[in-house]
């Protein structure tokens, strides 16, 4: 069978020739126009006036648009149309898109947009946290809150409290293709426009809302991006309704790319966050409370920032039974890029906040920080009788009983998260003792200490942190998907689905299901670019989601066609239908037997169907999120590492030295491919809390906004030592042949290289490092003088 | 000008071209040949990674700021020629699929270039050959495991012909080129004239009959302008053709570089005299830029971040410029009069440089965000002479604390005659404030960098006494 077979992406083959076509590499028409915007130079004020004379002057300029020449809807924005596409005369962010030049080349259009006259009512930007929570600037009304228990009586009974404030930086996506995409104009208005994005539905809907046509008058296409990370959920919008407006308005196929500075100036990155905590633990190290407080800094227009920072909140627990827990959270609006998707969607701020705490509470209760987490961990299911007993179907492997070892002083722990959904597939304790031994923590932790026992200037440090992440759009209408199956005359099938492929194998994952659901050489399915002509109303491609949900739709037409042709084939045979096996590329029909294309040949003379569609709906969920209370997630998925690094407190250097990963992809639909998603992510991860950092200044500039300023990790930054394993486990949830979904997750194993320089830093004396993140040389060089120095 | 080369060896000819075009731009837009990727356009993730091929020997380069007259006379490979005429793939191709070192794709175009030209050139130091090529999803242990498993492959035929590749033709039109001049004057719209002189004498003439034009190395900085400032150039003239730039000379005194002695040549040299200032150099820059940055350019852009000229002032360097047929040199710490300011009269440019021989006490400290490929926060250079536990000498100079780089003069006094012990280390950190009033920006803040400046004289102490502490050294 198709599934858990280890093999290449779809595309290898072409990435590695160079044959692989992106947004920007389709062959155009002779007389393709290209786009550039004029951004604004200042990051809050109105446009007081605005010379666009030298801009159409320049040469190889055919338009130049402002707000006042769109046509239909000036709004590109997700969620509460609070982004105009053009400036409408104020301006919310240093590198906002005032006007809009068309014009013969790429380069024509970038010359034009720089040399507008525009003059602007200057007023004071909000830049940062502070001065938003000052100026009470904020999406919804007041801070989100959820809330589980007495934290009161909780604190009350506390040995040891502990608390901290500390920040945690953005992350631009740095995805390697810039956004783009193309328009072309079609004999009846409509436009066929070809997006790198992760949702092409969206594109669909916004593009028919700036020409003012409906739906289906646009057809959009996405074969690949070249990355998307998040980023382009909803930053592709604007390319994309630039390029069909102006389409329109010269009749002209149009293209779109960010320059990459461009790009980062303009686009949303991950939301940087300031947490507080306050926590209570008793005398053994058990969690009895905590109160958060998450800041957040969302940028100048909503976008997601609702769903990020509920989810930010959903992850406050991480893997950790807490009695009594309060979250409080702050969506803040400032004059900066609008903060959007990013890999794990504020999961990882919020789980940052209390591995921190955990770390924090380790080095104050003198507890050995893998005993302190275990200690507080979520219950397994067997220990509390919650083991899922959903029945098993298609060839799903067991769910595994739990032996896992517990703190047998426990009593039962209300296994159920802040906000009230149970905990029954916890597989941690298992996955940790197993981590612990293959990375050889103790022996390691040991060594380590006695190495830096006899050194002064360099310290090395090693941290486990867990993740458990939830599975499910918050949202939970987004929880659908579709596919399109035809099977040919010839045996061949062709494959379509809503899922967009990104890099991250979707779509031959979702091959291997359709091959293994007909019984067939993987050579028959033809995958084919995500189009919203074939399957409409998609969810983005996001939330991890891509093969739960894509693979059971699949699946879902593929048994509608095989059923159709097995009812056919048992009819013609004279057999019953569960005569009929589809395996080994062949099909056996009782004691008959025929090749897969004979097979589809008896079927299309016999007047039989064969093309199907497919839809899934996840099942169980339930959510509310002004109460936050219900089941948001159909599962979770789970991971753990290990991680150690060196640090030099002179200058802070670091490196990361070695990481140990164990991460539960459930039955692996493809275990090649899931493992490139885990070291990929880990290594994203890690320099999300190390290299990255974004710079603005004073007056709202993004100083780092190209990779020479802006430093995601290279080559030799990756663990020297990489031990990468998946977990040898089940979903217990009915998903695609019982696989977990793999996408985000293990972004957050990168948390522990982050706690690991902290337990470095730790080394320089005995107070707490106080680290926040990013973990620069300069912000380890600083932790480690105050430390060390009290300085 | 004429611009002929090899491209996935077949020989182009291009009479007419813009000479600040691209080769980037150029391959995609006007080859159709759309497998060479623009991720940055600044030569900073190596997405547009070729390999050029030329008298010295197979390079990676970034064909994002890579000017069209830089080509002359060599051989491209793009992607689209990694695989044989038959399409059999390359091993490092073969070895990309097979070890799952693709996700997206986008940025693997370049890292198959610049894995081809490894392997070309037997070079097994997959990191730093992979320094310059960014990747944001694999994470790139798939990368370097496909690396190792291509290594032991022999080179394909059609990429050893590559070599072979200088052809009488291309000569004969380098000879008729020789000493062509463009038209006085010319209507706007036109392309920016352009020169590319055989010799530092052609130069000298050409430069001093033309004090405005841009002089272009290995356009890594000048082809920033062009594709980042938007730059229109008037009038360029490129060094490439000059072969007795790019030429070394072991003197009685010392080494002699030639303005056009590209890094990773510079890095090759010094190796077994200066080992700490060859270390810099490979994390100076990826491949790519070393392969087309030179000496020259990295001393006459005159940036106060740039990392050769400390370490050069700290050995004392002499700065050779030329004017016309007027030479003169000077201490190479004099040439940087202020930030953007340079004793550099109209029609002089950078000849070479020359470093006087030494005992090696050398000790380079660069310190960034990222360890490759990165520009310094602060570098530090140091270069102490101790006889009889007494400092005899001290030439100490700074990149990234000042706005030109700078000498640490009052750390220097408060060394010389001292005993070099950890009480005289300790006064001379006192004296940095002295030297150094530095700036905070994106990179570091001015606290730090004048704290971790004086601790780099801690590290140059403990690093003499025998005692070398780097993280870059610590395994797991």
């Amino acid at each position: 069978m198709s599934v858990a077979k280890p093999l290449p992406h779809d595309a290898a083959a072409l990435h590695v020739t160079g044959q692989a076509r992106y947004v920007d590499d389709i062959p155009t028409p002779k007389g393709t126009l290209h786009l550039a915007f004029g951004l604004a130079t200042i990051a809050k004020g109105k446009i007081t006036a605005m010379d666009l004379g030298p801009v159409r002057a320049s040469a190889g300029v055919v338009a130049v648009l402002t707000a006042e020449d769109l046509p239909f809807a000036n709004d590109v924005s997700p969620s509460a149309h609070d982004e105009p596409l053009l400036a409408t005369g104020t301006v919310h962010y240093l590198g906002q898109p005032v006007f809009l030049v068309v014009a013969t080349s790429h380069r024509a259009a970038r010359v034009a947009a720089r040399r507008a006259k525009i003059e602007y009512a200057e007023e004071e930007a909000l830049l940062t946290l502070d001065a938003a929570l000052a100026a009470d600037s904020r999406f919804e009304d007041g801070p989100r809150i959820y809330q589980k228990g007495d934290l009161d009586a909780a604190f009350a009974e506390a040995a040891h409290i502990i608390e901290d404030t500390f920040e945690i930086g953005g992350q631009e996506h740095f995805y390697l293709e810039g956004q783009a995409a193309l328009a072309q104009p079609q004999e009846d208005g409509g436009m066929i426009v070809n997006s790198s994005t992760q949702h092409p539905t969206e594109i669909q809907h916004k593009v028919a809302e700036a020409i003012g046509l409906p739906m289906h008058a646009v057809r959009v296409e996405t074969r690949r991006m070249g990355g998307g990370f998040g980023g382009k959920e909803s930053q592709g919008n604007a390319l994309a309704v630039a390029s069909a407006v102006a389409a329109r308005l010269t009749g002209k196929t149009c293209k779109m790319r960010y320059d990459r500075d461009d790009d980062m100036v303009i686009t949303g990155k991950r939301h940087a966050f300031r947490i507080s905590y306050r926590a209570g633990f008793d005398g053994e190290g058990r969690i009895l409370a905590v109160d958060f407080t998450h800041l957040v800094n969302c940028g100048w227009a909503q976008d997601l920032s609702l769903p990020v920072a509920d989810r930010a909140m959903l992850h406050a627990d991480n893997a950790y039974a807490i009695p009594a827990i309060r979250i409080e959270s702050h969506r803040l609006k400032t004059n900066l890029q609008s903060a959007t998707a990013y890999r794990g969607f504020g999961g990882p701020q919020g789980m940052v906040g209390i591995e921190r705490l955990m770390d924090h509470a380790a080095h104050v209760l003198r507890i050995d920080p893998v005993a302190l987490r275990v200690r507080n961990y979520y219950d397994a299911p067997a220990a509390n009788g919650e083991g899922s007993a959903a029945g098993l179907k298609d060839g799903g492997a067991a769910p595994r009983s739990a032996t896992s070892p517990r703190d047998i002083s426990e009593k039962v722990k209300d296994n159920t998260t802040p906000y009230g959904m149970a905990v029954t597939d916890f597989e941690l304790h298992e996955m940790t003792e197993q981590l612990l031994a293959s990375s050889d923590y103790a022996a390691r932790r040991a060594e380590i200490a006695d190495w830096n026992a006899g050194s002064a200037r360099l310290k090395r440090g090693i941290a486990f942190s867990p993740v458990k992440f939830g599975i499910s759009f918050t949202l939970t209408h987004l929880n659908q998907a579709g596919a399109l199956v035809h099977v040919y005359q010839d045996g061949s099938i062709h494959l379509n689905h809503g899922g967009t492929e990104m890099g991250q194998g979707l779509f031959q994952k979702v091959a291997q299901v359709a091959a293994a659901r007909f019984g067939v050489d993987l050579d028959r399915v033809k995958i084919t670019a995500t189009d919203t002509a074939k399957v409409p109303n998609t969810s983005a491609t996001a939330a991890s989601s891509g093969s739960d949900l894509n693979g059971m739709a699949v699946k879902a037409a593929c048994d509608t066609l095989r059923d159709r042709m097995a009812a056919h084939l048992a009819a013609v045979h004279q057999q019953p239908v569960d005569a009929v096996v589809f395996q080994g590329d062949r099909v056996q029909i009782g004691a008959a037997e025929m090749s897969f294309e004979a097979a589809a040949m008896l079927c299309y003379t016999g007047r039989v169907s064969l093309s199907a569609t497919g839809f899934y709906k996840t099942p169980s969920l339930e959510w509310d999120r002004i109460k936050g209370a219900g089941r948001p997630f159909f599962y979770f998925a789970y991971g753990a590492a290990v991680t150690e690094v060196v640090v030099d407190r002179l200058t802070g250097e670091n490196r990361i030295l070695r990481a140990d990963i164990l991460h539960d992809a459930g039955a692996s639909l493809n275990p090649a491919l899931d493992i490139g998603q885990v070291e990929g992510a880990y290594v994203q991860g890690a320099g999300w809390l190390t290299t990255e950092e974004l710079v603005w200044d004073d007056k709202g500039r993004l100083r780092t906004h190209a990779p020479s300023t802006y430093k995601i990790p290279a080559c030799s930054d990756r663990p020297e030592v990489f031990n990468v394993a998946l977990y040898d486990g089940s979903n217990r949830e009915e998903t695609i042949y019982r696989s977990k979904a793999v996408g985000e997750p293990p972004f957050m194993l990168g948390i522990s290289a982050w706690l690991a320089l902290s337990n470095a830093v730790a080394g320089y004396g005995e107070d707490y490092p106080h680290l926040s993140a990013p973990a620069t040389a300069e912000e380890v060089w600083r932790a480690a003088r105050k430390v060390r120095d009290g300085i | 000008m004429t611009i002929t080369f090899h491209l996935n060896g077949e020989q182009v000819s291009l009479p007419d071209s813009d000479p600040t075009t691209t080769l980037l731009d150029w391959l995609r837009d006007d080859r159709g040949l759309t497998g060479t990727k623009e991720g940055c356009n600044e030569g900073d993730c190596g997405a547009c990674t070729v390999m050029v091929t030329d008298h010295s020997g197979a390079k990676a380069l970034n064909a994002c700021i890579l000017f069209l007259p830089q080509l002359q006379g060599k051989s491209v490979r793009t992607v689209e020629g990694a695989a044989g005429p038959d399409g059999a793939l390359h091993p490092v191709q073969q070895a990309m699929i097979d070890h799952h070192g693709s996700q997206c794709g986008f940025c693997t175009p370049g890292f198959v270039m610049s894995m081809v030209t490894a392997h070309t050139n037997g070079a097994t130091d997959h990191n730093d050959q992979l320094a310059g090529n960014l990747c944001r999803c694999t994470g790139y242990a798939p990368i370097i495991r496909a690396a190792e498993a291509a290594a032991p492959e022999p080179v394909p035929s059609w990429i050893s012909q590559d070599r072979s590749f200088i052809f009488s033709q291309i000569s004969r039109e380098e000879v008729a080129d020789r000493g062509a001049e463009p038209p006085s004057s010319r209507p706007a719209a036109e392309p920016p004239s352009s020169l590319r002189p055989r010799s530092c004498d052609e130069l000298a003439k050409a430069y001093a009959a033309r004090p405005n034009a841009t002089l272009i190395a290995g356009a890594t900085d000048v082809g920033l302008w062009v594709t980042k400032q938007l730059r229109v150039l008037e009038e360029v003239i490129f060094l490439d053709g000059c072969a007795d730039l790019k030429e070394i000379t072991e003197t009685e005194d010392g080494l002699y570089f030639g303005a056009m002695v590209d890094m990773n040549r510079v890095r090759a040299v010094l190796a077994p005299l200066y080992p700490s200032y060859a270390e810099m150099i490979r994390r100076f820059a990826s491949q790519q830029v070393r392969a087309a940055a030179t000496i020259g350019g990295n001393i006459a852009n005159g940036s106060p971040i740039g990392d050769n000229p400390p370490a050069l002032i700290a050995l004392g360097a002499t700065l050779h410029l030329r004017k016309g047929d007027n030479r003169r040199t000077l201490p190479i710490q004099d040439f940087f009069l202020d930030y953007g300011k340079q004793d550099r009269a109209p029609g002089e440019f950078v000849e070479g440089v020359s470093i006087p021989n030494q005992p090696d006490a050398l000790r380079v400290y660069k310190l960034s965000k990222r360890f490759d490929q990165d520009i310094s926060a602060v570098l530090g250079a140091f270069n102490v002479a101790v006889k009889e536990g007494t400092v005899t000498a001290a030439r100490i100079a700074f990149g990234g604390m000042a706005g030109v780089p700078k000498r640490a003069t009052a750390v220097e006094a408060a060394l010389i005659g001292q005993p070099w012990s950890e009480a005289t280390i300790q006064t001379a950190q006192a004296a940095f404030d002295q030297d150094f009033t530095p700036m905070s920006d994106m990179r570091a803040s001015a606290r730090y960098r004048l704290e971790t400046a004086r601790s780099l004289l801690l590290r140059y102490f403990a690093d003499l006494n025998g005692a070398p502490e780097h993280v870059l050294e610590v395994r797991a």
